[in-house]
C-alpha cells in the first residue's frame, strides 16, 4: 500500500494532468481497492493499483497453525470460491505428504469445484454488466442461478460461502444420494439460463460498443505477466491447468477450452459464458460416473500431520486463474513456509497496460473483466 | 505435452550456456521430489534469461515468486581437546578435556521462483536465489525484467521479508502501509505490543528505502 500522490509532474505541453484516486470505496472496485489514476482530459495516462486494505497476513497465520488449521482460513481468500481454495490447499498437502484420495472423493471434488466455477462466472458476468450501467436486471438474473448453487453448498457442507469442505486425503462429509439427485435436477436449468443471457446480451449494441476493443491484452504480455484463467485464454493462449496438469481426475472428462481472439473485455465476457457451458458438460459426466465408496483415506492423520521435511507446489485451475499453494515442511506439525499464489493479484499486474490511453469510464469495465476478489488480493 | 529433463541436466545446460554461472541442485525430501536449482546471485538474471529463451525449455511463465526466511542456526558438537593443566602437585600435565564447540551457520533469505512453460506445457522448474545474510535490506537481482509476473510478487517479498530486488522498476511496499518499518513474515518478527488499530509506524526505524 504505497502512496505517491504528492509528486505530480505535469507533462510539459500536454495540457493539465488531473489526479483521481478511484476507491477504496468506489462501487466498481468490488471491495477495498484503490487506483491512483492520472488523467489528461478523460484519457488515462497513468494508473497504479493500490491494495492491502484487507491484509491480515494470512500466510503467517497459517504458519502458526497445524496443517489442518489452515483449511478454514483458505475459505476466506477468494470468498466466492471456498471450495476451489480448499482443493488447491489440500492438493499441495497431498503432494507434500504423499497422500492419495479415494475415487468417490475425487468425483465430488470435481462436482463442487465446477459448481463453484459456475456460480463465480455467473456472479462476475452480472457484476460486469452492472459496472457497465445495466443496473440491477442482469445481476439479479445471475444471482438467481448463483443462489441455487449456494443452496446446494449449504445442504452439503452446512455453509453457503465458507464451506470448509475438503480435507487432505478426501472430504469432510459424504454427499448423500438425495444431494446428487438435487444437482442432477438443477443441471438442465443452467444451459437455459445461459441461452437466456446470451440472447439478451451477446449482440447487444451497447455491450458491444462498451467492450469490444476495450482493455486489450496482447498474447505476449499476458504470458510474460503470468496472467492465468479466463483472462489468459481470452488473449488466445491455450493454457488450462485442468488440461495441463490433469490434477484429480480431470483426464476422464471430455470438455473443451474456449479461446478468445482479441483479448478485449468482450472476449473475456464471452470466455466466462462459454466456460459455464463446458462446466455443465463436466458436471453431467461426473454425475454419471460417480462411484460408491469411501470419501477419506483412513490412514491420513488429519490432526498432527507431520510431513517429511521438503517442499511441494500444488496448483489448480480456480475460476479466477491458477491458484497455487507452496508449502515447505521442516518435519514438524506446522508448515515452515506457506505461500498462496493469488491469481487475482497477479492478474492485476497488467491493469495499467490495459488501461493506458483509454477513457476513465473504460477503466471500470476493464477492472470488472479481470475478476478480482480482495480477500485473495490482499490475503 | 513434453516432459522436462531432470534437474541435473538443466543444471548442466545452464552451466554450458551461461559462462561463469554457479548452479547447485537442492534436494527435496518430500514425495513431490521437486528438486530445485540454486543460482548464484551474480549470474542469476542471465541464467533466468537462458531458461526463458532456451528452445527446448522455453520457461516463459513464472508462476510463483516468494521469499523464505532461514534463520541463523547453531550446531554444537562435543570434541575432546588435549590441554595442559596444572596438576595438584604443581607440575604441568597433559590431559584430555571435553569441550563443546559451537559453530554458527549464518542464515539467509531466499527468493524462490516456480517456472512453467505455456508453450511446451511443462514444468515446474524451481529456481532459488539466496541473499548473503539476513541484514535489514538484503540484496538479490530482480527477475522482473525477465518475467513481468515477478513485479508484484517481488514487491511483496520486499515488503514482507525485506529482500531488495536490484533492478526492479518499482520497488515499494505493496501490502503494508508506507512508513511501516519491519518485515512481518520473518521468523524472528515480534508483533508490537500496541493498539492493533493504530496505523502509526513502529519497529526499528521510520524510513523505508530500497
Amino acid at each position: 500500500m504505497s502512496n505517491d500522490l504528492l509528486e505530480v509532474d505535469p507533462i510539459a505541453g500536454q495540457g493539465e494532468i488531473m489526479e483521481v484516486s478511484m476507491g477504496p470505496h468506489h462501487p466498481s472496485t468490488h471491495g477495498v481497492f484503490r487506483m491512483d489514476v492520472r488523467l489528461e482530459g478523460e484519457k488515462v495516462v497513468r494508473l497504479k493499483p493500490v491494495f492491502g486494505y484487507l491484509h491480515r497476513n494470512h500466510e503467517k497465520i497459517a504458519e502458526h497453525g497445524a496443517y489442518l488449521a489452515a483449511i478454514p482460513y483458505t475459505d476466506r481468500l477468494d470468498y466466492l470460491c471456498s471450495m476451489t481454495n480448499n482443493w488447491g490447499y489440500c492438493l499441495a498437502v497431498e503432494k507434500l505428504a504423499g497422500i492419495t484420495v479415494p475415487e468417490r472423493a475425487e468425483y465430488i471434488r470435481v462436482i463442487v469445484a465446477e459448481l463453484t466455477r459456475f456460480q463465480n462466472h455467473a456472479g462476475l458476468v452480472g457484476f460486469l454488466l452492472q459496472d457497465m450501467g445495466a443496473s440491477g436486471t442482469p445481476l439479479m438474473y445471475a444471482f438467481r442461478e448463483r443462489e441455487k448453487v449456494l443452496d446446494l453448498f449449504e445442504s452439503l457442507s452446512g455453509a453457503r460461502m465458507m464451506c470448509n469442505y475438503m480435507r487432505f486425503g478426501g472430504l469432510r462429509v459424504d454427499a448423500t444420494a438425495a444431494w446428487l439427485d438435487e444437482v442432477r435436477r438443477l443441471l438442465p436449468a443452467l444451459p437455459r439460463f445461459l441461452d437466456e443471457f446470451e440472447n439478451l446480451l451477446r449482440a447487444n449494441e451497447i455491450l458491444m460498443a462498451r467492450t469490444q476493443g476495450t482493455g486489450r491484452l496482447s498474447r505476449e504480455l499476458a504470458v510474460s505477466a503470468g496472467v492465468t484463467g479466463p483472462m489468459l485464454r481470452a488473449s488466445g493462449v491455450n493454457y488450462d491447468v485442468r488440461k495441463v496438469d490433469k490434477y484429480g481426475i480431470y483426464d476422464r472428462f471430455d470438455f473443451r477450452v474456449p479461446l478468445g481472439d482479441h483479448g478485449d473485455v468482450y472476449d473475456r465476457y464471452m470466455m466466462r459464458i462459454l466456460e459455464m457451458r463446458e462446466t455443465v458438460k463436466i458436471l453431467e459426466q461426473a454425475l454419471r460416473g460417480i462411484p460408491e465408496g469411501p470419501i477419506m483415506d483412513p490412514k491420513v492423520r488429519l490432526r498432527g500431520l507431520r510431513p517429511k521435511a521438503g517442499e511441494a507446489y500444488g496448483r489448480i485451475e480456480s475460476p479466477k486463474g491458477e491458484l497455487g499453494f507452496f508449502l515447505i515442511s521442516d518435519g514438524t506439525t506446522n508448515p515452515y513456509r506457506y505461500r498462496v499464489r493469488p491469481p487475482s493479484m497477479i492478474n492485476l499486474t497488467i491493469l495499467e497496460d490495459m488501461c493506458l490511453g483509454q477513457n476513465i469510464a473504460d477503466v471500470v469495465v476493464t477492472l470488472g473483466s479481470v475478476d478480482i476478489v480482495l480477500g485473495e488480493v490482499d490475503r | 505435452m513434453s516432459t522436462l529433463p531432470p534437474v541435473e541436466d538443466i543444471k548442466a545446460q545452464i552451466e554450458a550456456g551461461v559462462p561463469g554461472a554457479v548452479v547447485t541442485v537442492v534436494q527435496n525430501g518430500s514425495p513431490s521430489a521437486q528438486h530445485s536449482l540454486l543460482l548464484g546471485r551474480e549470474h542469476a538474471r542471465d541464467a533466468a534469461l537462458f531458461l526463458r529463451d532456451h528452445a527446448e525449455l522455453r520457461l516463459d511463465f513464472c508462476s510463483l515468486v516468494t521469499g523464505v526466511d532461514w534463520l541463523d542456526t547453531e550446531t554444537s558438537e562435543k570434541v575432546k581437546v588435549k590441554k595442559v593443566v596444572e596438576g595438584p602437585d604443581g607440575t604441568q600435565q597433559e590431559t584430555e578435556v571435553e569441550e563443546t564447540r559451537k559453530t554458527k551457520i549464518p542464515g539467509y533469505l531466499e527468493a524462490v521462483y516456480h517456472l512453467f512453460s505455456m508453450e511446451k506445457k511443462h514444468g515446474p522448474v524451481v529456481i532459488r536465489v539466496r541473499t548473503a545474510n539476513r541484514a535489514d535490506y538484503a540484496h538479490v537481482p530482480s527477475l522482473t525484467p525477465v518475467w513481468r509476473s515477478c513485479e508484484f510478487q517481488e514487491r511483496e517479498a520486499f515488503d514482507l521479508y525485506g529482500i531488495v530486488f536490484d533492478g526492479h522498476p518499482d520497488l515499494r511496499r505493496i501490502l503494508m502501509w508506507d512508513g511501516f518499518a519491519d518485515f512481518p513474515m520473518r521468523k524472528d518478527y515480534v508483533p508490537p505490543d500496541d493498539d492493533a488499530l493504530a496505523t502509526v509506524p513502529h519497529g526499528k526505524s521510520p524510513e523505508v528505502q530500497a
